[in-house]
């Protein structure tokens, strides 16, 4: 595909500088996210994690500009974030294609919106997309008449054809049974190694994120806070097999300590709703360590 | 993935072939029950043996079908009903969008809305009957209400229910507001606006039959009446089974409107 949109893999840069954010009002106000900050390198993948409810959501509003920080900054490429934009594209937790456009139509929305192609080249770059992730033969379809794998594929293509300059991706594979979240993550890092577009990707699963991640950000639990960066060093393409290997063990087993202390830690100051939240969340994680 | 769409092919196949079973028990019960009618009739069983027998009520249509009267009445309610739906979909649906799209519009328009929408269109028949200069406008008014109210809270309901993710995706996408009202809230509401009409529709020929028993002196509903009045009963049946199909032919065309706006919700 031509990257014809406002992205190349040297662009996307996004530096998020101890931002706050805080939902409900008077004695109810709580604070989500406080002085979080991390970087977005350019063409890396990013992987956010933290256990459910801890505001990785809120974190991804905010980096597209659909709600507003409190204190800090967001910019990209220098640039302030401010409110949405196309450089920025969301895959939502849930699919949020428009159910009542066919899949051509959903994919081809972000170019036609920004106009000045003509529609049978956007058809064309469409296609291919949809193609490459197996959907060729539904391009006339009603994301109602698409399997659950089907729907998350078509909105990677459609967030990717705009070429952004970072992607974002709020748990994307959740609730999908095991094999196709598998082939969903083959998909998804194929398309992220051949288009290196700028990438942030939530989730609550370990092993997805060292797979996935050239960068691991750990998030405490509320309010959230960045806990621990790490670097993930293992060679692209990634493989399937390297699940196995002795980094990738080390990686996880670093990982998981982090985790483990940050439950403990919650166990110690946090609510009792807090605890059995964290400790749910990472409960299996831990049985397997 | 080809397996899928097999299934889905050979599921529509198995739901029509069930429409044609249940169309031919449908066909069975009304000839069944329209033998029992007679029977009743002619054995004079209490109750049920009081309304005039399907073959008193034929012969009684043979007559009355070619008379301008009867098809007159037809087209004055059908006239009613539309004139009073169209009317009522024409104000309904901006008055709806735009409560359900500024909170100004909700906040002035929602306490007016609520007062009124208890009121059955049936009570306003004295009034309108007293304002409008022509009783067929009192009638097309009462049959508007009827329909109004339902319009303008299901688009309420439907804009206000509309996933905050698709407008902020179109943000994204760089849909500008333009774009996200006819691409996005419009389509959106849509499946409300079709439930909405549908009901509309239903209470519409309930408002104008009865409105037109009591303030009019034409249409199906007055055809009733004076058939009532005047000791007519086979024409009193006649009546009621025109309105019957009368109200299925207006909910059958609503329906195929309907399956044609919103052609995403047919297939699942
Ligand atoms: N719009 C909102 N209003 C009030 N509270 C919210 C809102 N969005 C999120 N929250 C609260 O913020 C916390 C973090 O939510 P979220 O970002 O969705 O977590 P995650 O995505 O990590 O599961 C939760 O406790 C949630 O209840
Ligand atoms: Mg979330």
């Amino acid at each position: 595909m031509e990257t014809k949109g406002n992205g190349n893999a040297a662009s996307g840069r996004m530096v998020i500088d101890s931002i706050s954010k805080s939902y409900g009002m008077g004695p109810l106000r709580q604070k989500v996210i406080q002085d979080c900050s991390f970087t977005l390198e350019p063409g890396k993948l990013t992987v956010l994690i933290g256990p459910s409810g801890c505001g990785k959501t809120t974190i991804i509003n905010l980096l597209a500009g659909y709600e507003e920080i409190e204190t800090g900054s967001i910019s990209i490429d220098g640039k302030p974030v401010k409110g949405p934009g196309g450089d920025r594209l969301v895959v939502f937790q849930e699919t949020a294609l428009f159910p009542w456009m066919t899949l051509m139509q959903n994919v081809t929305f972000g170019p036609r919106m920004r106009g000045g192609r003509n529609s049978r080249e956007i058809e064309g770059d469409a296609l291919s997309l949809l193609q490459k992730v197996g959907l060729g033969d539904f391009r006339d379809k009603y994301p109602t008449q698409l399997s659950g794998g089907m729907q998350r594929r078509a909105e990677l293509v459609r967030a990717l054809i705009n070429s952004p300059r970072v992607m974002m991706m709020d748990e994307p594979f959740r609730g999908l049974d095991a094999m196709t979240r598998e082939l969903m993550q083959e998909y998804y890092i194929r398309l992220f190694e051949e288009h290196r577009i700028t990438n942030l990707f939530v989730t609550s699963e370990i092993e997805e994120a060292i797979f996935l991640a050239d960068r691991l950000v750990i998030m405490s639990y509320r309010p959230a806070q960045v806990r621990t960066v790490m670097e993930i060093n293992l060679p692209r393409p990634r493989e399937f097999s390297m699940l196995t290997s002795k980094e990738y063990l080390q990686y996880k087993k670093d990982a998981l300590e982090i985790l483990h202390e940050e439950a403990m830690k919650a166990f110690s100051t946090g609510t009792a709703t807090c605890v059995a939240d964290f400790l749910e969340a990472y409960s299996e994680i831990e049985e397997k360590k | 993935m080809s397996g899928r769409n097999k299934n889905s092919n050979s599921l529509g196949k198995l739901g029509k072939s069930i429409f044609n079973i249940s169309f031919y028990r449908g066909v069975v019960a009304i000839i069944a029950s329209l033998i029992f009618w007679e029977f009743a009739a002619r054995v004079h069983l209490p109750v049920i043996g009081m309304i005039p027998a399907p073959s008193a009520v034929a012969g009684s249509l043979s007559s009355l079908i070619f008379t301008g009267y009867y098809w007159e009445s037809w087209y004055v309610s059908f006239e009613r009903v539309f004139s009073g739906f169209v009317m009522a979909q024409i104000i309904g649906i901006p008055v709806g969008l735009l409560m359900g799209m500024s909170r100004k519009f909700r906040d002035l328009g929602f306490p007016i809305l609520e007062v009124l929408r208890p009121i059955p269109p049936l009570a306003w028949v004295p009034a309108s009957v007293i304002f409008w200069p022509t009783p067929q406008m009192s009638m097309v008014f009462v049959t508007f209400l009827g329909a109004f109210f339902t319009t303008v809270l299901n688009i309420l309901g439907g804009v206000s229910n509309i996933d905050i993710r698709y407008i902020r995706s179109a943000r994204s996408f760089g849909a500008s507001n333009k774009d996200i009202f006819w691409r996005i809230v419009l389509p959106a509401t849509l499946p409300s606006l079709c439930t909405g009409m549908t009901v509309g529709m239903g209470i519409t020929w309930e408002v104008v039959v009865a409105a037109e028993m009591i303030a009019s002196r034409s249409g199906l509903g007055f055809l009733t009446w004076r058939s009532y009045v005047a000791g007519d009963y086979p024409v009193i049946v006649i009546g009621m089974i025109s309105i019957g199909i009368a109200g299925y032919i207006s909910s059958s065309i609503i329906r195929l409107l309907s399956g044609r706006a919103t052609p995403w919700l047919k297939i699942i």
